[in-house]
């Protein structure tokens, strides 16, 4: 029997970047933030606090083996090696698992402290779209946490759902985003409070004849709704920022802003790095105290 | 901080509010707490640490049920976990 050739829609690429010139042999401190979520493992390397490099991968059956395999692979090619790193703190819901971390701190005050980094100290309001959960944090002018709200009772709303969707529809899940945003008028969106039956309701409509693009975007609007719900909990203050990896999809920012009528702002680097950055940021301040630098 | 520890479903809204930074840690809310939904743990929210009352990761995605006993449908409410609470750290969206 011939073996058919399928796609895997949902799979969205893994890489890795150095980002900085800056020779890290002339640094004083070396560190690096491990974010092991739900779906995705990050990790960034920071010299002196500037981002050095980094790397983003699936997050595989074992923790502790992506933990190390995603460092390693964040420091690949740039002559650094594990022991050089003077502090690592592991963040994500798999922080736990991260074997070399020498402190856990919960991604919740990682993505305040990294969009902090990201986006400057005018944030207020973080809204963290994960593959598994989704949060939304407010934050002061130091990047403090100062209320956080974390949904994680089903996948609706966030980048695991997502996945399931592109599957459904056979697109490719980085251009689910473009296509979702392909229709003349927003049609009414589809169940929000499970995924199972949202993609049960999707189902539906493809086969009642409704064209692809309008059922991406019955469901991207019902995410949109979700998340919007949520924040709606512990208020929206600007400035506004999205962070993780659901930032990737234009189909939810944008459906965000319309429901919202705020314009998050424009990132200067990878929003999804925020949980891993500001994890590095901590194992900077975290060295420094030890070190009685500061 | 105010930690929000529960979730939002169909039927409603369920969290518990922590306000960190009234919270001393003190654990009075866990004895308290006929169903034994809180603990005291390290906070992993700030670096200078400490210990706070959070909601046992058990319980999270349940509390609609694990409170109910504690939240009678008639009659004064009386919530044993923010009665306990001297510093008034806790408080409940339902």
């Amino acid at each position: 029997m011939a073996q058919v050739k399928t796609q895997e829609y949902w799979r969205w690429p893994e890489y890795r970047k150095t980002v900085s010139g800056r020779d890290w042999h002339k640094a004083d401190i070396i560190t690096a933030g491990v974010d092991i979520g739900s779906v995705g493992s990050k990790a960034t390397v920071m010299v002196d606090g500037e981002l050095y490099s980094y790397a983003i991968m699936r997050t595989g059956g074992v923790s502790e083996d992506t933990a190390i395999k995603v460092t390693e692979w964040a420091l690949e090619g740039t002559g650094l090696e594990a022991e050089k790193l003077n502090y690592v703190v592991g963040t994500g819901y798999g922080r736990v698992n991260v074997p070399f971390a020498k402190r856990t701190i919960t991604e919740i005050a990682c993505h305040a402290r990294g969009a902090h980094y990201i986006y400057g100290p005018t944030v207020r309001t973080v809204l963290d779209i994960g593959g598994q959960d989704c949060k939304a944090i407010r934050c002061d002018e130091r990047g403090k946490v100062l209320s956080f709200l974390m949904n994680d009772k089903c996948a609706a709303g966030t980048g695991r759902g997502l996945e399931v969707f592109a599957d459904l529809i056979s697109v490719p899940i980085s251009e689910l985003g473009k296509v979702s945003l392909d229709v003349a008028q927003e049609p009414p969106p589809v169940s929000n409070t499970c995924v199972i039956f949202a993609k049960a309701e999707s189902l539906a409509l493809l086969r009642q004849g409704w064209p692809k693009e309008k059922v991406a975007a019955a469901y991207h609007s019902a995410m949109a709704e979700r998340i919007v719900d949520l924040l709606t909990r512990v208020g929206v203050e600007k400035d506004f920022v999205v962070t993780g990896g659901v930032t990737n999809n234009v189909g939810i920012v944008q459906r965000l802003e319309r429901i919202l009528k705020i314009k998050p702002l424009e990132p200067q680097m990878e929003p999804i790095l925020a949980g891993a950055l500001g994890a590095s940021l901590f194992a900077k301040a975290l060295y420094e105290k030890e070190q009685g630098l500061r | 901080m105010k930690a929000h520890y529960g979730y939002k479903d169909g039927s409603g809204d369920y969290f518990i509010v922590v306000d960190t930074d009234k919270c001393d840690g003190c654990g009075k809310c866990v004895e308290a707490c006929p169903p034994k939904v809180l603990e005291i743990t390290e906070n992993e929210y700030d670096i200078e640490g400490g210990t706070m009352a959070t909601v046992k990761d058990e319980h999270r995605k349940k509390i609609k049920y694990s409170c109910a006993p504690c939240k009678p449908v008639a009659g004064e409410r009386r919530l044993p976990c923010v009665l306990a609470c001297e510093p008034k750290a806790i408080s409940h969206s339902w």
